[in-house]
């Protein structure tokens, strides 16, 4: 599919925002309010290909983070954005609450700490409960749960949703995305930037700097920098529809030396997330699961939920994590490389904070001197509305518009044929049957894709004009079929 | 057409009888529906074409047991669709998915109202007298049963690489390790060699395979593919397609013995896990379903715990044979049609049901009840067991009363059981029968 895209044009762009993952997504879409002119890059064919989603999808309430630092700032602040944006951008998202609880001696004084921090961060609500009034709010907490921190503010929502959402806005503002594109030198060009890519050069006054665990050597590219990066992978269980209720807020384990804890949560899509482990790992791209780090997870959330059962896991995947050596966010404008701006060491609470740190993003853009005024023609481009999600009179309403919402495809999840011709001419257009899945849903359910896959695939040929043969799952190169039965060339 | 309540205000249809899906068991009990006078039967399919999975099972050996000839996937289906054509008042909507099944009030004419949609007629409900379950059931995949490592282009279930082949004639890979020996993975072993790909090995979990034998012969012996009993997969590689499967041996605790890895060049993994019957729409009308067979509970004549809503086929329980989906499905349209006849009379006096109980060795059976009463001679009950036996009895008990004893050369867990329980049987077990199985010499000894 990817080789049809073509080479880059010779565009000078104001600013060139290398990563489409959340945080590159969300500043692509701050940015573009303005009137510059932004090509948002990535090495992958689709925007939120690296941990954007593969992480806990959690709308964190800000009390975890040290106060009077970035983290606790952007956090507190980006919880508030996200609620507001939620409606405006019709995200996949639930304030459901968080507890955290204290199952293990000592851990209400953590709490406590907790809650003071919280306070200090000003994370609106924070109760601190009692056993029984955490057992009253969630019955299957384990018995063993001493007392727990109660956050009203905290969520979850649809993690490549928010990214795809900022994205598509971004776009139709005149954001140039430009995927398959993986950046291998930066140089300095007059008082701007050259990018060498895999599709060819660009060039761009300023550079932002997104690419989560991969932030040191892009930074690298263009001069030495301080930031390193240790990535941290996580592993997770992902489990049917029909265990989505088990909890409805959002579980955490006290955070303690031995690690943050497993969390149980409810995610934005109706299913029960588990996880993550925690594991340093040499290379930034490994996301495979191990039978190790999946059985840790299944010990540790026994801890909270005793009753919960992993025998209706849809999905196991894993997420690598940008943990850097400062305890913060790196959210500057390199010193080595004036122009440059980093946004690093982006790790948990790195989905919540991103609005707000794309917020700090057209702050350090401005004070490196790109003068950006906002634009009076803006607006917003809000995910479509599911044909799931409507009443019997709403889903006859879209059928009558138009057949192919009569069409369901993905039984599991109810998506129709339509919702999946739109995913592939939207504004960033699906271009494999996981990009599909990303914008439509179709596959996120129980049989994974074993029934509509091959009918997504056929759908997506048709519509990019191209041999079923060339579609791929995901990731460029990651092709579904290797050629046809009756092939002439072959014996 | 009498006017009825429409709270919706959708586009109402009525019919006697709805059939949800038009596969084997839906196609059977529409037939036999309407033989058993049925005014009206409508299917309705998800798929553009009725016939089910059947029409991508190309190979053969279908129809042994109800045509007494071997007949291909789509050979077998056709039959039916031509019976059903020749038999006016039954109707097959495709491309049509159910959405919703509601079971309506005792009392009410309408007893199951259920929603649906297609490209042609949009969103719609259709108001009837009774339905029959029969949506088949679908493939565990890779999250079920947690494989590690990487998640690349390249791991199918086998079904799903089965379409690719037969329906879209693409090939899902060419260097292919299967994991697990149930019938799909089994006839894919085979329909992969047969397009020119190479089938590294068949892995199974557990120490006997989950498959047919005569698919085990016919599909890996004949063409020299290796079966690794208690074996699993316990790495995938590659990162945009699978470049490496892992495979060890597993102990007794089916946990992988360090020391026993094989490692398989292969850019395909086929996933033959096992199949799980799709009663999200059962679970939503509020059946009963019973854990073991993750179907709905259901008596002599497949009626769930919803009055008026039968269920057949792998909806109920999975079958090895097409065969018994269709005789089983033709005692669900029958039972279907006479619970229209009798009308909202139903019920009354009758004693209740006799329930069946799961003895050693013994996993499920279907039925779970029985009702003495309506049983003309005998009730045919279907089960599986948990381990092989090489000469086993089967012994029906209640109490300590061993009411019935059968023998069998051979049992295995692959391998569905079909037994007949006289009627006369349950009259002396008001309080239920229990069906156990056990090695023959063990059997003796319990005398």
């Amino acid at each position: 599919m990817n080789q049809f895209l073509p080479p880059l044009a010779d565009t000078l762009y104001d600013i060139a925002i290398i990563g489409a993952g959340i945080t590159g997504c969300a500043a692509a879409f701050e940015l573009s309010k303005t009137g510059a002119r932004i090509a948002l890059i990535d090495r992958d064919g689709d925007v939120a290909a690296g941990a954007t989603r593969a992480n806990s999808g959690i709308v964190h309430a800000g009390y975890d983070p040290l106060p009077g630092t970035k983290m606790a700032r952007y956090n507190v602040e980006g919880n508030a954005l996200i609620h507001h944006y939620a409606g405006e951008l019709n995200l996949p998202f639930r304030e459901t609450g968080s507890l955290v609880l204290a199952l293990a001696d000592g851990d209400i004084a953590v709490l406590q700490e907790l809650y003071r921090r919280g306070l200090d961060n000003g994370v609106p609500g924070l109760r601190l409960l009692s056993a029984g009034q955490a057992r009253t709010l969630e019955p299957s907490l384990s018995p063993e749960v001493q007392g727990a921190l109660y956050a009203p503010s905290a969520g979850v929502v649809g993690p490549w949703e928010m990214a795809l959402a900022f994205a598509q806005t971004a776009v139709v503002n005149g954001a140039d995305f430009l995927p398959c594109c993986e950046v291998t030198g930066i140089r300095r060009d007059g008082d701007g930037f050259l990018l060498s890519t895999t599709r060819g050069k660009l060039r761009a006054r300023r550079v932002v700097n997104a690419t989560g665990a991969h932030a040191d050597t892009v930074n690298d590219l263009a001069a030495p920098s301080r930031l390193r990066i240790r990535p941290n992978k996580g592993q997770y269980y992902l489990l049917d529809k029909s265990q989505g209720n088990l909890v409805h807020t959002v579980i955490f384990q006290c955070p303690s030396a031995a690690g943050k804890g497993v969390l149980v949560a409810p995610t934005a899509h109706g299913n029960l997330i588990v996880g993550p482990d925690a594991q340093d790992v040499p290379d930034p791209d490994d996301t495979s699961t191990t039978a190790d780090g999946l059985a840790f997870v299944a010990e540790q959330v026994h801890r909270s939920i005793p009753g919960l059962s992993l025998r209706d896991s849809i999905r196991n995947f894993a997420g690598v994590r940008a943990v850097c050596e400062e305890e913060d966010f790196v959210i500057e404008e390199s010193a080595a490389c004036p122009g440059l701006i980093t946004l690093g060491g982006i790790k948990s609470p790195g989905l919540t904070s991103a609005p707000a740190i794309a917020k700090a993003c057209v702050e350090l853009l401005k004070k490196s001197g790109l003068p950006l005024e906002p634009r009076k023609d803006f607006r917003l481009y809000p995910l479509p509305v599911r044909f799931r999600d409507l009443s019997p009179e709403g889903r006859a309403a879209m059928a009558r518009k138009n057949p192919l919402y009569g069409r369901i495809i993905c039984r599991c999840e109810t998506i129709t044929e339509g919702e999946i011709v739109d995913a592939v001419h939207s504004p960033i257009p699906a271009r494999s049957v996981d990009g599909v899945k990303r914008r439509a849903g179709a596959g996120m359910g129980r049989c994974q894709g074993g029934f509509c896959s091959p009918r997504v695939a056929a759908i997506l040929a048709r519509e990019w004009n191209v041999p079923l043969t060339e579609i791929e799952q995901d990731h460029p190169g990651s092709r579904l079929l290797m050629g046809w039965t009756k092939d002439p060339g072959r014996a | 057409m009498k006017s009825k309540k429409n709270t919706t205000g959708l586009p109402t249809l009525h019919a006697g009888i709805v059939v949800i899906g038009g596969g084997p068991a839906g196609l059977a009990a529409a037939l036999e529906a309407k033989k058993a006078g049925a005014p009206s039967v409508l299917v309705l399919e998800r798929d553009t074409a009725a016939g089910g999975i059947l029409n991508q099972c190309i190979h053969n050996g279908f129809g042994l047991h109800y045509f007494q000839e071997e007949l291909t996937g789509p050979e077998y289906a056709g039959r039916f669709l031509h019976m059903v054509r020749e038999t006016p008042g039954i109707e097959i909507k495709t491309d049509t998915m159910v959405l919703d099944v509601a079971s309506l009030p005792a009392g009410e004419e309408t007893r199951v109202r259920v929603q649906g949609v297609n490209p042609t007629e949009g969103y719609f409900q259709v108001d009837a007298g009774a339905a029959v379950l029969a949506m088949g059931c679908r493939e565990r995949t890779r999250g079920a049963i947690g494989i590690p490592g990487t998640r690349p282009a390249g791991v199918y279930t086998a079904g799903c690489a089965q379409r690719y082949i037969n329906i879209e004639g693409a090939m899902p890979g060419r260097r292919a390790v299967i994991l697990g020996s149930g019938d799909i993975g089994l006839i894919m072993a085979r329909r992969l060699t047969l397009e020119g790909a190479q089938v590294l090995a068949c892995l199974e979990l557990m120490p006997y395979s989950s498959g047919l034998q005569r698919n085990i012969t016919q599909c890996l012996e004949d063409f020299g593919i290796p079966l690794y009993l208690s074996h699993t997969i316990i790495d995938i590689r590659g990162r945009e397609r699978v470049e490496q499967v892992v495979a060890a041996r597993v102990d007794e605790n089916r946990r992988p013995i360090p020391g026993t890895e094989m490692v398989f060049d292969c850019d395909t993994v086929l996933l033959s896990v096992g199949l799980i019957p799709e009663n999200e729409l059962s679970r939503a009308a509020g059946a009963a379903i019973d854990p073991r067979t993750s179907g709905p509970l259901v008596d002599e004549s497949m009626q769930t715990s919803l009055p008026g809503v039968f269920a057949c086929g792998n909806v109920v329980h999975v079958h090895d044979l097409v065969d018994f989906v269709t005789m089983e499905s033709g005692r669900a349209g029958r039972a279907a049609a006479r619970y229209l006849a009798r009308g909202a009379t139903d019920g009354g006096t009758e004693p209740p049901a006799v329930p069946l109980y799961n003895g050693d060795n013994v996993t499920y059976t279907v039925p779970q009840r029985v009702h003495p009463g309506r049983l003309e001679k005998a009730c045919e009950v279907f089960f599986r067991v948990n381990r092989v036996m090489e000469g086993a009895e089967i012994l029906v008990t209640s109490g300590d009363a061993i009411l019935l004893r059968k023998t069998r050369p051979h049992l295995a867990p692959g391998e569905m059981e079909r037994l007949i329980l006289p009627a006369a049987l349950f009259d002396r077990a008001p309080e239920g029968l229990r069906i156990s199985a056990c090695p023959a010499e063990q059997g003796e000894q319990g005398e």
